[in-house]
């Protein structure tokens, strides 16, 4: 499947790995849930390493759509729910 | 619902949302193709916005440093003449600088760090603008109705991604870069006022008295030079009146307070 990092670029993720994401985007989202900063820090630092380790990036003139999209590196909780915009934490 | 998946179908609801679809999928991939265009150029724009903003905070941060250099030289002047009280004065303005020259650092290493994202962003969309604008034109020779529900949306939903991810990187850029121009015209004016070194009294005010450290014994000099010609010249009725005027052999360094004080007495 096809993720990409925003501001970072799309990798190409064997669909095996797909769990593993699950496993650590549970993390994430209790992290997001708390509102305890660092450990969104750390909880989206794992994420986005499992996804450029298990993942191959994809050339930059590659042009098609991702599977996934997750937030750039440096993102802040705040960052993250104005994306989210007005459904804020509310489970979708 | 995750996180990721949230995060994912927002980001690409809006990101689709950049792209107005036509009916023929062949216009819409010209469209594409010159919305990515503008969006390269306004990309380049906020790259450059943000090495103004760094090179602003660069100027400021060399001010500050100048007036450090001053201050600490005012701190020796002092140390040289005694006077402790502006010592400690001159250093403790330099420590209030050192701290804002330290938050300066942290703000140009963030705007290099931001500068840098985007400058590989715009790599990455000029990359995807080139091989978009080969594609569409293969696309559109070889255009079948039946193509164009799949490849050609794709390309699309594709192209439209990346401005997405792009539009998001320029607005956090552009946010960085209003909160740091409110910091700089604020650091601007507290400079220009001289109320960032300003502990007590104004670095003018400072280097006046050390000056007054110098010039004091010079002034007591002309000073003593002047009576010793007043009373030379009239000796006669000065010494009926003050037998005993001290202030003609005063010796130099004598402070001009003492023979006034006496005179008065």
């Amino acid at each position: 499947m096809i993720v990409r990092i925003s501001g970072e670029g799309q990798f190409d993720v064997p669909e095996s790995h797909v769990g593993e994401l699950n496993r650590l985007d549970e993390d994430l989202t209790k992290a997001v849930d708390s509102g305890d900063e660092a450990q969104f820090k750390s909880a989206l630092e794992a994420l986005l390493t499992s996804v450029r380790s298990a993942g191959e990036e994809l050339p930059a003139d590659w042009i098609g759509p991702s599977d996934l999209v997750l937030p750039s590196p440096d993102s802040s909780i705040h960052e993250v729910r104005e994306v989210l915009g007005d459904e804020g934490l509310i489970p979708g | 619902m995750g996180l990721m998946r949230r995060f994912s179908s927002i980001f690409k609801a809006k990101a689709s949302k950049t792209l107005d679809k036509y009916e023929d999928p062949r216009e819409t991939l010209d469209y594409s193709y010159e919305r990515t265009l503008e969006m390269l150029q306004k990309m380049r724009r906020a790259v450059a916005d943000v090495a103004t903003s760094r090179k602003r905070i660069e100027l400021q941060a060399q001010q500050l440093q100048r007036s450090a250099a001053k201050l600490e030289g005012q701190a020796k002047q002092a140390v040289t003449q005694d006077r402790e009280d502006l010592a400690r004065e001159a250093l403790t303005r330099r420590q209030a600088i050192a701290t804002q020259l330290t938050d300066l650092q942290a703000q140009h290493d963030q705007l290099k760090a931001e500068e840098a994202r985007m400058v590989e962003a715009s790599r990455r969309l000029q990359a995807k603008v080139d091989s978009f604008r080969i594609r569409k034109e293969t696309m559109k020779a070889n255009y079948t109705a039946a193509e164009a529900q799949t490849k050609v949306n794709e390309a699309i939903s594709g192209i439209g991604e990346e401005m997405g991810d792009v539009g998001l990187a320029m607005q956090r850029a552009e946010d960085k870069v209003a909160q740091m121009q409110a910091r700089s015209g604020a650091l601007d004016e507290l400079m220009a006022t001289g109320a960032l070194d300003d502990a007590s009294m104004s670095s003018d005010r400072l280097q006046a008295e050390l000056d007054r450290g110098f010039a004091e014994p010079a002034v007591e000099a002309e000073l003593a030079r002047l009576r010793g010609e007043l009373t030379g010249g009239s000796t006669t009725a000065k010494q009926i009146d003050a037998p005993d005027d001290t202030p003609v052999k005063a010796p130099a360094e004598t402070p001009a307070e003492a023979p006034v004080e006496e005179e008065r007495r």
